[in-house]
C-alpha cells in the first residue's frame, strides 16, 4: 500500500503540486491524468524522491520514503521514462540487469531474470540478449525499458508517459501488454499520462490533476459518470461519455439468453465493441461466446438501456 | 617522371640515371614507374596498394644505391642527400598508400598491424646501415648521445605534459560539467591560454619561472628557473589544459539526457552515473582531446628548444644557426614521425573505445 500524504512541492512563488493526499492498494493500476503543468509528473517525482517534497510524506507499506536514503530508495522502485531511457552503449541484457547489479545479485541470477523478462515481453531471449538499443523497434525499446523498471521486483513501478512516443497502434498493443504482465506479476503500478483514454483502459483508479490539486480520485466508471468538477468533464470529453462508459462494461454483465446472428463476440469484450458490432453490421444482437462456446447474446436494446442508466 | 628524381652532391644537382650504372638504378627506376602507373587505378584498390608499394620499395632502392656511388672517390667530407624530386614522389607515394589503405577501411586491429609493419620496415632500414652515406645518417652518427637524450627529452616534454594535463584537467572538466557557473569562467581562461602564441608563452615563461625559481625557497633545487625544461613543460602543460577540459566537458554531455535520468531514477549515484554512462559514452571525445593534445605537443616541444628545454628542437635551432638543412632535418623529421605515429595510435584507441560497434549505431 503507497500512501501519499498531505504531499507539496513549492517551486519559488509556483505551487507545482498542492496538498495531494492519496491511498494506492497493493497490486493495482493508479493512473494519474492531468494537462501539463498540472503538477502529475512532480508528483510521481516525488515518490521515488528525484523531487524532494516541501512538505506531507510518503508511505511505502508502512515506512516513509524520508527514512532511506534516495538512491537507496530508487533501487527498491521501478522507473520508466518516456523514450524509454536505454543505455544506448549496453546491451539489452546489461540494460535489464541494471538495477539487479547495483543490488549486488549474482551473474547467473541476473541472466536467469533477464531471460524470464524478456519471454513474458515477447521477445526471445536468445535472439534479443545481446542486441542494442539502437537496433531495436520503437516498440520493442519500450518494451526493454519497462522490463528493466521491473527487473527487481520493485515494490512499486512508477512510469512517466511511458507510451509516449509510440505511435497508435504500438501503443494500444503495450497497454494491453502491461495490463496483462501486471495483472500476472500483481505488480502496483502508478502512471502518469496526459491522455484520458489511456487512463481510463489502463487504471483500476484514476487521479485527475489540474493545478497541483488532486481534483478527483475513483474508479474509471466513476471519472465518466460523475466527473466531480467541470475541468474532470472536459478531460473526459462529453461527446464520448457514453462510449467511453461502455467501453468499461465486458459483455458478460449483460448476457441473456437467446439466439442471434452473424460472427460471436468473447464474453470479456466491451460493451462498446458490441455495440459497433451491431451498427456496422445492421443486427439487434450479437452471440456472445466463453472459452469456445456460445453462452448467449447482447442486444443493441440491452446496450442502449445501460447506457441510459446515467442520462 | 624520372627527370624528377634528382639526387645532390654538395649542392650539385645529379640526375637519377647519373648516379650509377644503368644496371645498378634501372631496377629502382623501373619500380618507381610502375608503381606509379599501378597507382593511377582508381577505383583498384589492391593494385593501388601494390603500386605505392613497389613505388617506395623503388625509391629507396635507388636511395640505397645511389648515395655509395655518389661517395666513392668523392673524398672525405662529401655529403649526399635526398634533393626535391626524391621527396616529391616520397610524399606523392606515402599519400598514395595512406588513401588506398583509407579506402578499403581496415579495423582498428589491422591499422596497428599496418602501423607496426611500417615502423619494422623503415627501422630494418636505418638498422641496415643501407642508408648511413646519407648526410642526415651522418649528422646522426656524430650525434648519437646527443640523439638519445634529445629524443627521451621531448618524449618527456610532450608526454609528461600530456599526464599532468589530464591529471589537472580531467578532475576540471568533470567539475565543470557539473557545474555551469564554473564552466563559463574556465573555458574562456583557458581559451585565452591557448590564444597566447607559443614563443610569446615560452618567453613568458622565463621572467615568471625565474622569479619563482629565485624566491621560493628550494624551488631552485626542484629545477625551477627561467630557462630549462621546467618553463617549457608548465607552456605545454598551459596549452594542453584547453583541449583536455573542453573535450571532457563535451564528451561528458555527450550522454542522453532521457538515459541520465532514467539511470538516477534506477538509484545510480552521481559517481556511478559518471563511471557507467557518462564516461563511456564520453570516451571517444575524451580521447579525441588527448589526440589533440598530443600531437600539438610534439610540435610545440621544438619551440622548447629555444629556452633550453631540450628534445629536437635543440637540433633544429642548431642548424637553423649553422645553415646546415640536414641537422634541421635530423631535428625535424623524428618530430614529424612522433606526431604522426601518435596520431595514428590515439586515432585507433579513439576507435577501439567507441561504446557501441560501428556497425549497430
Amino acid at each position: 500500500m503507497i500512501e501519499i500524504d498531505d504531499l507539496t512541492k513549492i517551486y519559488g512563488d509556483a505551487t507545482a503540486v498542492d496538498h495531494v493526499t492519496m491511498t494506492v492498494e497493493t497490486g493495482t493500476i493508479t493512473v494519474i491524468v492531468g494537462t501539463s503543468g498540472s503538477g502529475k509528473t512532480t508528483l510521481l517525482r516525488m515518490i521515488n524522491r528525484l523531487e524532494e517534497p516541501t512538505s506531507g510524506e510518503v508511505r511505502i507499506n508502512g515506512e516513509s520514503t524520508l527514512a532511506t536514503k534516495p538512491h537507496l530508495l530508487r533501487r527498491r522502485i521501478g522507473y520508466a521514462i518516456q523514450g524509454h531511457g536505454l543505455f544506448p552503449h549496453h546491451t539489452v541484457a546489461r540494460n535489464i540487469g541494471a538495477v539487479p547489479q547495483l543490488l549486488g545479485w549474482e551473474r547467473d541470477k541476473i541472466r536467469a531474470r533477464v531471460d524470464e523478462l524478456l519471454s513474458l515481453f515477447s521477445m526471445e531471449p536468445a535472439a534479443f540478449r545481446s542486441r542494442y538499443p539502437a537496433e531495436l523497434s520503437g516498440g520493442q525499446q519500450q518494451r526493454v525499458g519497462v522490463a528493466r523498471a521491473l527487473a527487481s521486483r520493485p515494490d512499486l513501478l512508477l512510469m512517466d508517459e511511458p507510451f509516449g512516443a509510440l505511435d497508435p497502434i504500438i501503443r494500444a498493443r503495450a497497454q494491453d501488454d502491461l495490463r496483462r504482465i501486471q495483472r500476472q506479476l500483481g505488480s502496483t503500478i502508478m502512471l502518469v499520462t496526459h491522455d484520458m483514454e489511456e487512463a481510463i483502459r489502463l487504471g483500476d483508479m484514476v487521479a485527475v490533476m489540474d493545478g497541483g490539486k488532486l481534483v478527483q480520485y475513483a474508479t474509471p466508471a466513476e471519472i465518466i459518470a460523475e466527473p466531480a468538477t467541470p475541468f474532470v468533464a472536459e478531460m473526459v470529453g462529453d461527446v464520448e461519455r457514453p462510449l467511453r462508459l461502455l467501453s468499461l462494461i465486458p459483455l458478460s454483465e449483460l448476457v441473456e439468453d437467446g439466439e442471434a446472428e452473424g460472427a460471436a463476440m468473447p464474453a470479456g469484450a466491451s460493451l462498446r465493441d458490441a455495440l459497433a458490432a451491431c451498427l456496422w453490421t445492421g443486427r439487434s444482437a450479437v452471440p456472445v461466446e466463453k472459452d469456445g462456446a456460445t453462452i448467449g447474446r447482447v442486444t443493441f436494446a440491452a446496450i442502449r438501456a445501460r447506457a441510459e442508466l446515467h442520462a | 617522371m624520372t627527370l624528377a628524381a634528382n639526387r645532390i652532391v654538395a649542392g650539385e644537382g645529379v640526375q637519377v640515371w647519373q648516379l650509377a650504372t644503368l644496371a645498378e638504378t634501372l631496377p629502382g627506376i623501373a619500380a618507381v614507374g610502375a608503381g606509379l602507373l599501378l597507382g593511377v587505378q582508381a577505383g583498384r584498390q589492391r593494385l593501388r596498394v601494390a603500386g605505392a608499394i613497389i613505388g617506395l620499395g623503388g625509391l629507396f632502392w635507388l636511395l640505397m644505391r645511389g648515395a655509395p656511388a655518389l661517395m666513392e672517390g668523392a673524398g672525405e667530407y662529401a655529403r649526399v642527400s635526398p634533393a626535391l624530386g626524391f621527396w616529391c614522389l616520397l610524399l606523392i607515394l606515402m599519400l598514395l598508400l595512406a588513401d588506398a589503405l583509407a579506402q578499403r577501411t581496415p579495423g582498428p586491429v589491422a591499422r596497428a598491424g599496418l602501423l607496426a609493419a611500417v615502423l619494422g620496415t623503415l627501422g630494418l632500414i636505418l638498422w641496415s646501415g643501407a642508408l648511413s652515406p646519407l648526410s642526415i645518417m651522418q649528422e646522426y652518427a656524430g650525434r648519437r648521445d646527443g640523439f638519445a637524450d634529445a629524443a627521451l627529452r621531448h618524449l618527456a616534454l610532450a608526454f609528461g605534459s600530456l599526464a599532468v594535463a589530464a591529471g589537472i584537467g580531467f578532475p576540471l572538466g568533470i567539475l565543470c560539467h557539473r557545474k555551469a557557473g564554473l564552466r563559463e569562467s574556465v573555458l574562456p581562461t583557458l581559451s585565452l591560454l591557448q590564444t597566447i602564441p607559443s614563443l610569446a608563452m615560452f618567453g613568458l615563461m622565463i621572467p615568471i619561472l625565474g622569479w619563482v625559481g629565485d624566491s621560493v625557497p628550494g624551488a631552485r633545487a626542484l629545477g625551477i628557473a627561467g630557462i630549462g625544461f621546467a618553463p617549457a613543460f608548465l607552456a605545454l602543460v598551459l596549452y594542453s589544459l584547453l583541449p583536455v577540459v573542453a573535450n571532457t566537458v563535451a564528451g561528458l554531455a555527450a550522454a542522453p539526457p532521457a538515459a541520465l535520468e532514467a539511470a538516477r531514477g534506477m538509484g545510480m549515484t552521481p559517481g556511478q552515473r559518471l563511471w557507467r554512462v557518462e564516461l563511456p559514452l564520453g570516451l571517444p571525445v575524451i580521447l579525441t582531446g588527448l589526440r589533440i593534445v598530443l600531437v600539438q605537443n610534439i610540435g610545440l616541444a621544438v619551440i622548447a628548444g629555444l629556452i633550453g628545454g631540450g628534445g629536437f628542437g635543440t637540433f633544429v635551432f642548431q642548424g637553423l644557426n649553422q645553415t646546415a638543412t640536414d641537422l634541421i632535418l635530423l631535428g625535424a623529421l623524428p618530430t614529424v614521425a612522433l606526431a604522426l605515429v601518435s596520431a595514428i595510435v590515439m586515432d585507433i584507441l579513439v576507435e577501439l573505445s567507441r561504446p557501441i560497434p560501428k556497425d549497430t549505431a
